[in-house]
């Protein structure tokens, strides 16, 4: 099951170009990019590993795509994506976020129902990846 | 971004056979830069004609990439040598301003370092460090000021190795992304580029330059002065030509910088000696104008030819 989340997420995957365009309108409005990285798939897990530090007064994308170059090389499996951090006053949170790297095989969600009083029914989703632990949900 | 929209036009274009090399030249309006560089820095004569040279050769590159002749990028990596205040950080601007407009640098920026941007304290600070420098001046011009100090014979252990790879590296595989000018005094240059023969290899112009002679000098003055809106009177003008052959056998003697430092001195005296007498109605001449005595009492007359210690 392909996951998407983020800006663009109902177009395919960004071509690098792409990608580059995009940073640059990033770092064209003064926004600070972020590359975050995760093995756990959850729509709702927030919490995800940032690649080395906020990348702050860069004038150009390639400095970032060689990040992201190595950010995929080291963890090439999992998910991967870049923000733009507005800093100035007022927004002071990030304004884009998109997905660059997805693994290979993506193994989708289980939907457990449960059956609680009366005839509620409580929906929870589960990746079959998130079985395994840290650092062992993709393959490698 | 324009420049970037317009560099992959060019990339997709099919290859054009003849380009018209007076609309070409007028397009990326160099002539101005040069125009400016000719005007601002006075002397400086061989140091202009490479600049032009340089100019023109990158003016036929971007055109052989128009007619898909030129199958590798450039190497536009540079070395400014010559003594202290001749020039090279203004130049540097200049260079970055140029490469912008022929299109061979992305955004034009300057970034301006010295050894202690580049090396760490410690182990492991060095390459994070360096590679944050390398990231911002992604795109434009990085100008390593003083470049010898990145490497210190006498200390093996020393982390301006670490930072001279990591330098190296990048200088080779994004030539495209980022243009390094190393800068510094001649004799020391000369010795980091024997003990470390890899950067040598990869820097495509050596630019030396020149000191002033005493004439240069004046102007330079001059020109600082009128852009401060000062005028030297003609006693004074005499008493600086003075001063200018005294201060140049003096040791510490850095060209236009200390002709700077000479001025800012003068000017502190002349405003001195205005203030001095509270009584008087201040003419607009009068607070531009830089008498003899202003300049005559610097300590440069008193201590004489060649001696050294301070330098007032």
């Amino acid at each position: 099951m392909r996951i998407t989340q983020g800006c663009f997420s109902f177009l395919p995957d960004l071509t690098d170009a792409q990608i580059t365009a995009q940073v640059q309108y990033c770092l064209d409005k003064g926004w600070a990019v972020n590359i975050e990285f995760t093995d756990d798939p959850h729509p709702r897990n927030t919490y995800w590993d940032m690649w080395g530090l906020p990348m702050f007064d860069l004038r150009d994308a390639a400095g970032i795509m060689r990040e992201l170059a190595e950010c995929r090389r080291v963890y090439g499996e999992r998910y991967i994506r870049i923000s733009g951090f507005d800093s100035s006053h007022g927004w002071e949170s990030v304004r884009l976020s998109f997905l660059v790297n997805r693994p290979k095989e993506e193994p989708g969600f289980r939907l457990d129902r449960q059956e609680s009083g009366g005839r509620n029914i409580r929906y929870s989703t589960h990746g079959y990846a998130a079985v395994r632990p840290e650092g062992e949900r993709y393959g490698s | 971004m324009t420049q970037a929209a317009t560099n992959v036009e060019q990339d997709d274009a099919a290859p054009v056979e003849s380009v018209d090399l007076r609309k070409e030249f007028e397009a990326v309006d160099i002539a101005s830069v040069l125009a400016q560089l000719d005007k601002e820095l006075i002397g400086l004569v061989p140091v202009k004609t490479r600049i032009r040279e340089i100019a023109s050769l990158l003016l036929v590159e971007r055109i052989r990439r128009k007619m898909a002749l030129a199958s590798t990028f450039p190497t536009l990596h540079m070395s400014f040598t010559g003594n202290p205040g001749t020039g090279k950080t203004t130049v540097a601007l200049r260079m970055a301003n140029i490469l912008h407009r022929l299109g061979f640098v992305r955004r034009g920026h300057v970034i301006s370092v010295t050894r202690d941007d580049l090396v760490g304290q410690y182990i492991g600070h060095t390459a994070p460090k360096t590679k944050e420098i390398l990231k911002k001046a992604m795109g434009g011009v990085l100008f390593i000021d003083e470049a010898y100090y990145l490497y210190r014979p006498e200390n093996e252990r020393d982390y301006g190795q670490e930072a001279i790879e990591i330098l190296l590296q990048i200088m080779e595989s994004q030539r495209e992304d980022l243009v390094v000018i190393l800068a510094g005094y001649g004799d020391r240059m000369e010795k980091f580029f024997q003990s470390n023969p890899g950067f040598r290899s990869r820097i495509a112009h050596h630019i030396d330059f020149p000191d002033y002679s005493e004439t240069e000098l004046l102007s330079i003055a001059e020109l600082m002065l009128s852009e401060q809106n000062y005028l030297m009177s003609p006693e004074a003008r005499e008493a600086f030509v003075r001063y200018i052959a005294i201060r140049k056998t003096q040791p510490l003697f850095s060209n236009a910088r200390s002709i700077r430092n000479a001025l800012d001195r003068i000017r502190l005296r002349q405003a001195n000696r205005l203030v001095g007498r509270l009584d008087g109605v201040l003419t607009s001449a009068e607070v531009m104008s830089i008498e003899a005595a202003d300049v005559l009492a610097s300590r440069v007359f008193s201590d004489g030819p060649g001696m050294p210690g301070t330098v007032a």
